[in-house]
């Protein structure tokens, strides 16, 4: 299990290496460098702006700004904001705990709804209830969240006046932004739950519980949901990723003040810096998650853990 | 002693309610079986003898149900039972072992602590019961049980999962056993070792094995009673020697001569001609009369009962005398 | 046992049973056929449903309520609000369309060739996959919109280059599959080229899947890229996108609420159809396959 999860994280590590190339690579396709677009070249000085790409190390070789970049990385150095000056590192630490609260809040209820909502179904399948709840979860998630985010704001922020309406403000001003992150997500969770718990009360190991003698209670504890919620549990952590990355759009409907809404002030102000930063952290956040999601699969499922460790 | 028999089952029936239309699994079955007795069910796949297993369990999976008949427990019927009595008999009184165990045993749990958790229902302290369940590992002949009750299903062979399934299903000391193809997966020396630990736990604790087959091989070297099961339906039953020797329901006697003989050195391959019929539209009179060499006029219109010749043999025939379905 | 036989049974009588049928009784098939057929012609025939053109402005009527100021009211520049959703639903089909095509060519392609090919071939693949998939594809779109600018080509682009994996991935199963059958060994032993093989034998007997995959995509494609054009990354002001409405309309909410109402309703109804239509497709062609 170890060895397997060493290997697993190298594979990660390498995986993070591939997107800083990537990435590089992208952010070199840019038409035009920033120290031009910020600086009028009719009222900055030549050497003024020769003197800045030095100052950014504009004017080295590709790779060597590659290698350079990529050992800055590796000491946790993202470089500075083009626009504020502040160190990249300090204004992502200062917004990454935003995120990570309105994200992690989010799966956390999204999974406290969709399991028992997917396990309801799957033992009343077939039932006008199990109906109902897989085409409203699924109807869900046709709606874009931008848009539910709005029609949150007009219902709950202006005409019911419950929570405020954007910003930060304690804990009421989480209640909308979570909301819109849970409500589209629930479909998919709960069409996995359903499906996997259908699956597994048809496998004979099931039959077998019961012919030892085992009553329902313990039959579905211990033998169909022990084995059904594996997939869903190793879901929790891949999913994590992708809540991070809805939230880009949300947290800027909402004004959080998280990496999101930094992420797009940065686009919008072509702060490459920050831009590169918050993708690599992002990135490495995808790439453990993933680790982690495959360790616990390796634990909870021994048939996982032997096939990784003979090493496929 | 108890006059009641160990199981008696009269007239069960079965049915698959699916999008087609009904599937009359099994129609009307009856048999019995003592103390300490062996009584195979033999029959081609989709004949309904698996099912008929099942329903002695009340296990048969949804869309399936029991319609009428009685299976009767040392004279109490077990259909009248609540779900929470039924508990109660599974394991301790009736167990079941299933064919391939490849997919009967949970990949996610300890092969020990899945014979464990079948001994714990009887009020053992865990620690005592994960001793006797290494202990049962060593009685079904698994080498090394002490190691090898820590193991994973997929870490052990068919074989050793087939011995493990066996051991937990005898772990509660039921008085009868079914066997659903206890075989069918295994390779042909590990089937003798299976049969000859089933007969051996049999000796030693005088339980009833109704073993489910299609391998009349495992009927001759098991069974002290054979049923033939056709589209349903018992066609024939008695001890085995008899039926073996002398086979009355013609489709026994199709399906003997379709069993390879090496003794005589044959080189022929008999098969039955036709195709067993759509359970969803039986036709009428005898099921197997389309594909039987001596059908009569009689044997498409109405069902033959079960008639008794002579030594404890029942067969459904119009040319072992006129009985009728009751 | 018993019941897998009867399965079978039910199955085998599909052929039976006329197609007429079978369409008629999906409802959630013509559900979708329905808003489809909707959808569809209001983008066909827009210059007929729209009350003005879309940018034609009227300052006397700025931010009017439905019914008074048109339908569906008039927007801060007194824009006849109906009319540009009506319009948007071009903008729309048109980028749903062209993000699905390129997806499903470069997925199509790549899954091909990764499931015919295998090895090296194969683990490149795998890793250009999986290094698409170390990034939330929303982000990954959003890097790329950075690195080509602002504008609804490169939407289209950034949205199309992070969802092909998905596709490549399940065609390289489904050619695993079918490249081992005997038609296939049939071609090679005719000495039919690779290329041959698998784009006139394997890839015709990958269609149902395809346009399975390319539907239920589609409303996907279309809401990420009303997301990046709601950003302000994509289509920019006056076009009628479904997106940049939203976005003028957010700036509205306590004085024109129903600005940011309608255009989202017309993305749900969409995506709804394109869902249902999708998901009614698979159960026709093959309600076991895996989407």
């Amino acid at each position: 299990m170890l060895e397997y999860s060493v290997r697993r994280l190298a594979l990660g590590v390498l995986t993070v290496l591939a997107v800083t190339l990537v990435l590089f690579s992208v952010m070199q396709l840019m038409p035009g460098d920033p120290i031009r677009l910020l600086a009028d070249p009719g009222r900055v000085p030549p050497h003024r702006i020769e003197e800045l790409q030095r100052q950014w190390g504009l004017d080295r070789p590709v790779a060597v700004q590659y290698l350079y970049w990529l050992g800055n990385l590796a000491r946790g150095n993202f470089g500075h904001s083009i626009i504020s000056g502040q160190s990249v590192s300090v204004l992502i630490a200062s917004r990454l705990p935003f995120t990570l609260v309105l994200a992690l809040t989010s799966l956390l209820l999204h999974y406290l709804l969709a399991v028992p909502l997917g396990l309801l179904a799957a033992v009343r399948s077939g039932s006008r209830l199990d109906r109902a709840i897989v085409v409203i979860t699924t109807a869900l998630r046709t709606i874009p969240g931008f848009w539910l985010a709005i029609l949150l704001m007009l219902l709950f922020a202006i005409r019911l006046r419950w929570f405020p309406i954007s910003g930060y403000q304690g804990l009421s001003s989480l209640v909308l932004p979570v909301a819109t992150l849970t409500l589209p997500m629930l479909g998919g969770t709960v069409r996995l739950t359903r499906a996997e718990v259908l699956e597994t009360i048809g496998e004979r190991f099931v039959l077998t519980a019961y012919a030892k003698g085992l009553g329902h209670r313990a039959v579905r504890l211990r033998h169909v949901l022990r084995n059904a919620l594996i997939p869903v549990t190793v879901m929790f952590f891949l999913s994590l990723p992708w809540v991070v990355g809805g939230s880009v759009i949300i947290e800027n409907i909402f004004a959080w003040p998280g990496m999101g809404r930094l992420l797009w002030g940065s686009i919008t102000n072509q702060d490459l810096p920050v831009v590169q930063g918050i993708i690599m952290v992002i990135a490495i956040l995808t790439v453990v998650c993933n680790t982690i999601g495959d360790v616990i699969s390796g634990l909870l499922d021994p048939r996982v853990r032997i096939e990784l460790e003979e090493g496929r | 002693m108890n006059m009641a028999k160990l199981l008696q089952v009269s007239d069960l029936r079965v049915e698959f309610l699916t999008g087609r239309g009904t599937v009359r699994a099994v129609g009307g079955v009856a048999f019995q079986l003592d103390r300490g007795e062996v009584f195979a069910l033999v029959g081609e796949s989709g004949c309904g003898k698996s099912t008929t297993a099942l329903a002695v369990m009340r296990l048969v999976p949804p869309p399936g149900r029991i319609l009428g008949g009685s299976i009767r427990l040392r004279g109490d019927d077990l259909l009248t039972l609540d779900e929470d009595s039924m508990t109660q008999v599974r394991g301790r009184h009736i167990a079941m072992i299933f064919q391939n165990p490849m997919v009967s045993l949970n990949p996610v749990y300890r092969a020990g602590a899945q014979v464990q958790e079948a001994i714990v229902l009887d009020q053992v302290p865990k620690n005592e019961a994960w001793r006797r369940a290494v202990d049962l590992l060593g009685r079904v002949y698994i080498a090394d049980p002490a190691h090898r009750a820590l193991s994973y299903p997929h870490e052990l062979s068919g074989g050793m999962r087939q011995r493990v399934m066996t051991g937990m299903m005898v772990s509660r000391q039921p008085d009868l056993l079914i066997a659903d193809e206890p075989t069918t997966a295994l390779d042909v020396t590990i089937q003798a070792q299976v049969l000859d630990l089933l007969l051996e736990l049999r000796d030693r604790t005088g339980m009833a094995l109704l073993i489910i087959t299609h391998d009349l091989g495992i009927v001759a070297e098991i069974a002290d009673r054979v049923g033939v099961m056709y589209a349903g339906s018992l066609v024939e039953q008695g001890p085995v020697f008899d039926i073996f020797e002398e086979p009355l329901h013609p489709y026994t006697r199709l399906l003997m001569r379709a069993l390879p003989r090496l003794t005589k050195g044959q080189g022929s391959l008999h098969t039955i001609p036709g195709q067993v019929p759509s359970l969803i539209q039986l036709p009428p009179g005898c099921p197997f009369h389309p594909r039987c060499p001596d059908r009569m006029e009689i044997c498409s219109t109405k069902m033959p009962g079960l008639t008794v010749p002579a030594g404890g043999r029942e067969v459904a025939c119009y040319l072992h005398g006129v009985g009728e379905r009751q | 046992m018993k019941l897998e036989l009867a399965q079978r049974e039910v199955n085998g009588s599909r052929n039976a049973r006329s197609w007429r049928t079978i369409l008629l009784g999906n409802g959630q098939l013509m559900a979708g056929v329905f808003i489809f057929a909707l959808v569809m012609a209001v983008a066909l025939f827009a210059d007929g449903l729209a009350l003005r053109p879309y940018d034609a402005m009227d300052l006397g009527n700025r931010l009017q309520p439905p019914g008074t100021g048109g339908p569906l009211g008039t927007d801060q520049f007194g824009r006849d609000l109906f009319s540009r959703v009506v319009y948007g639903s071009r903008i729309a089909l048109r980028v749903g369309l062209i993000v699905v095509t390129i997806e499903t060519v470069l997925g199509v392609t790549m899954g091909l060739f990764a499931g015919y090919y295998g090895g090296w071939v194969d683990r490149v693949i795998a890793s250009v996959t999986d290094v698409t998939w170390a990034l939330p594809p929303i982000v990954l779109a959003l890097a790329i919109v950075t690195a080509l600018g602002p504008s609804l080509n490169n939407v289209i682009i950034a949205i199309a280059l992070v969802s092909w994996a998905g596709y490549a991935r399940l065609i390289r199963t489904k050619t695993q599959g079918l490249k081992n059958m005997p038609f296939v060994e049939a071609a090679r032993a005719l000495g039919e080229s690779d290329l041959s093989i698998m784009f006139r034998y394997i890839l015709p007997n990958t269609f149902g899947l395809v346009i399975v995959l390319a539907t239920l995509s589609l409303p996907g494609a279309i809401l990420s890229t009303t997301a990046l054009s709601f950003l302000g990354l994509g289509s920019q002001p006056p076009a009628p996108d479904w997106g940049v409405i939203l976005n003028e309309g957010i700036r509205h909410l306590y004085d024109a609420p129903w600005i940011s109402v309608f255009p989202g309703l017309a993305i749900v109804c969409t995506a709804l159809g394109f869902n249902l239509l999708g998901e009614g497709l698979r159960d026709v062609l093959d309600p076991r396959m895996k989407v």
